[in-house]
């Protein structure tokens, strides 16, 4: 077996009394299509969030690549190649579709900090942002602004921006969360062209999804894993089936 | 069900094309730009009689524009930013007055270093906090930085001022002369050069990061981006613009009051931006112009009460023009650039 890509070991993580991370050990292989699955409260938001370094964790580690990134800030964490999505939209309102993805690759491709020739002059950085706008079903919409648009383009937005990163290891925080069926379509294609290499941890409430995505899922209850196995065998295990997949037609 | 699979062909047909000729053009000066810029030269030749004003005018525009950068385009509100340019005022003042050094472009640059060294001090402070913190802690910056240079009495001439300051001839050759056509010219040639830096700095990908803090600085360290690092950039460059703007005050006066750093400056210098429009550029200059020539206008016609006045036109032009007075431009520009993009 190769090396796992993304690996915790005993990770926890305290609010006060409270545990939401409690003794989480993963381990996830190259390519892997993990989900991680869990009802509300579950702390799946707060693993992710361990994960990309936007919390500390009480104590455990984070090792990508076999290298301990626990104490690393999260945007040296994308400079590794760990990207995410998140939850709840975190768009720039009054950018362009184009211009949000330009920002995003001209970061990946260490430009960032150029102060002086102007953005519609980075020929490298437009052309790459324009390859993942078009990939991501955004062409038709590229000059408009992101506050105008529906919420599934704005979904859209999020993933193209996390892969502006390049990330060898991708989080998807429900990526499909608040998108309407008529929308989900393109979200899902653009879920499906992501590269075979790619690591991805999918975090989602839709079960359809996950059991269409994922060669692995891990099953999160209280802060802990409660099992992990194949999609067949959770699908069958009977406490996933009372007290997740019953009311997964709901959400 | 159908699985999921990277080799699933459920790609919505040949990809579309993205036009990326809006975001080159972007970049490119506009008609209207060239048309602004001949005012400075109109104003040379129709208001010869008020080029102490229009020097002040410039003045506050370069100003306006440091302000522009760190509020406008980064979001760090900030009610001490007097404090920048009055530590470029006084450094600019210090050179010549007790050094000798009369060379104004040889101060200016040394402003800028000494306010941009300012700058540098103070923003772990600033940048720690957000909101209201870090307003406060603006505050705060602007209200000791007042109080030493009173306090310096010696050093500083507290609230006598700083006198002594000699500018010897701009590139050698034209003098300061009293009807004040050197320091215009000086005052508006500084302000170009800083208004094409500014341009230039907003319109890059640095510029566009800042512009992104803005609206979402939670979002940054998830592209990479390690916000602090960008924000104290930001507010260094501004600081060393706000101090020529404060250099340029003492070098065509000759003369430092303590005013410089008063907190009554760092709120007029925020009204103006307001006024003109944030995170535009122009909106800073249309601000510098209209508050100056307001103040100075009514202040002529009703010399005791003439804040009232100004306060009354302010609210007034605030409420009908929310984004300011350049944000009136924004619905025409919209319907320009989706006109553009249809084509």
């Amino acid at each position: 077996m190769t090396p796992p890509v993304l690996e915790t070991r005993d990770l926890v993580k305290t609010f006060g009394g409270f545990t939401a991370t409690d003794g989480v050990s993963l381990s996830i292989a190259k390519g892997a299509r993990h989900a991680l699955i869990g009802p509300n409260g579950a702390g799946k938001t707060t693993l992710v969030n361990l994960l990309t370094g936007f919390l500390t964790p009480t104590s455990g580690s984070v090792l990508l690549d076999g290298a301990d990134v626990t104490g690393l800030a999260q945007h040296k964490r994308v400079a590794r190649g760990l990207a995410r999505t998140f939850q709840i939209n975190r768009l720039f309102a009054d950018l362009t579709v184009l211009e949000s993805v330009a920002l995003a690759v001209a970061e990946q491709m260490g430009v960032g900090r150029r102060f002086w020739r102007p953005i519609g002059r980075h020929g490298e950085v437009l052309d790459a942002a324009a390859r993942l706008v078009e990939d991501l079903h955004l062409a038709d919409v590229a000059h408009r602004r992101t506050r105008d648009l529906a919420y599934g383009k704005q979904r859209l937005i999020e993933i193209a921006l996390a892969l502006a990163a390049r990330p060898r290891v991708l989080l998807l925080d429900e990526p499909a969360a608040g998108v309407p069926t008529s929308e989900s379509r393109e979200l899902f294609a653009a879920l499906a062209a992501l590269p075979a290499d790619m690591t991805i941890l999918l975090i989602e409430h839709d079960m359809d999804l996950v059991f269409r995505f994922a060669d692995r899922i891990s099953v999160l209850v209280s802060g802990a894993v409660l099992l992990e196995d194949t999609p067949e065998v959770v699908a069958g295990h009977p406490l996933v089936r009372e007290v997740y997949l019953g009311e997964a037609h709901h959400v | 069900m159908t699985p999921l699979t990277p080799t699933s062909s459920d790609r919505a047909g040949p990809a579309a094309t993205v036009d990326l000729a809006p975001l080159r053009r972007a970049a490119r000066p506009r008609a209207l730009e060239f048309a602004f810029w001949l005012l400075p030269v109109a104003a040379w030749f129709l208001f010869p009689e008020n080029l102490a004003l229009l020097t002040q005018i410039a003045i506050t525009a370069i100003f306006a524009l440091s302000l522009d950068l760190v509020l406008g385009y980064a979001g760090i509100v900030t009610l001490g930013h007097a404090a920048f340019f009055g530590v470029g005022a006084y450094a600019a003042g210090m050179l010549s007055a007790k050094l000798g050094i009369g060379d104004p472009l040889l101060g200016l640059v040394f402003a800028a270093a000494v306010s941009a060294l300012a700058g540098a001090i103070t923003s772990p402070f600033v940048l720690r906090g957000t909101g209201l913190t870090r307003l406060m802690v603006t505050i705060g910056i602007g209200m000791m930085l007042f109080e030493a240079a009173n306090k310096a009495n010696d050093f500083t001439g507290g609230v006598d001022g700083l006198q002594g300051i000699e500018m010897t001839p701009l590139l050698g050759l034209w003098s300061f002369d009293l009807w004040g056509k050197t320091a215009y010219v000086y005052a508006v040639a500084v302000l170009f050069v800083v208004f094409l830096v500014a341009r230039h700095v907003v319109g890059s990908p640095f510029g566009l990061s800042l512009r992104a803090i803005h609206m979402n600085a939670a979002r940054m360290p998830a592209l990479g981006v390690s916000v602090d690092a960008r924000l104290t950039a930001a507010w260094i460059a501004a600081a060393a613009i706000a101090g020529i703007a404060g250099a340029l005050l003492t070098q065509t006066t000759q003369f430092v009051s303590i005013d410089v750093l008063g907190f009554g400056r760092s709120a007029e210098i925020l009204l103006i931006l307001i006024l003109g429009g944030a995170g535009r550029l122009y909106g800073a200059l249309v601000g510098a112009i209209v508050f100056v020539t307001l103040h100075h206008l009514l202040a002529d016609v009703d010399p005791e009460y003439w804040q009232l006045w100004i306060g009354l036109v302010l609210i007034g032009i605030v409420l009908f023009a929310r984004n300011g007075l350049m944000g009136v431009v924004d619905p025409f520009e919209r319907l320009l650039a989706r006109k553009e993009t249809k084509r």
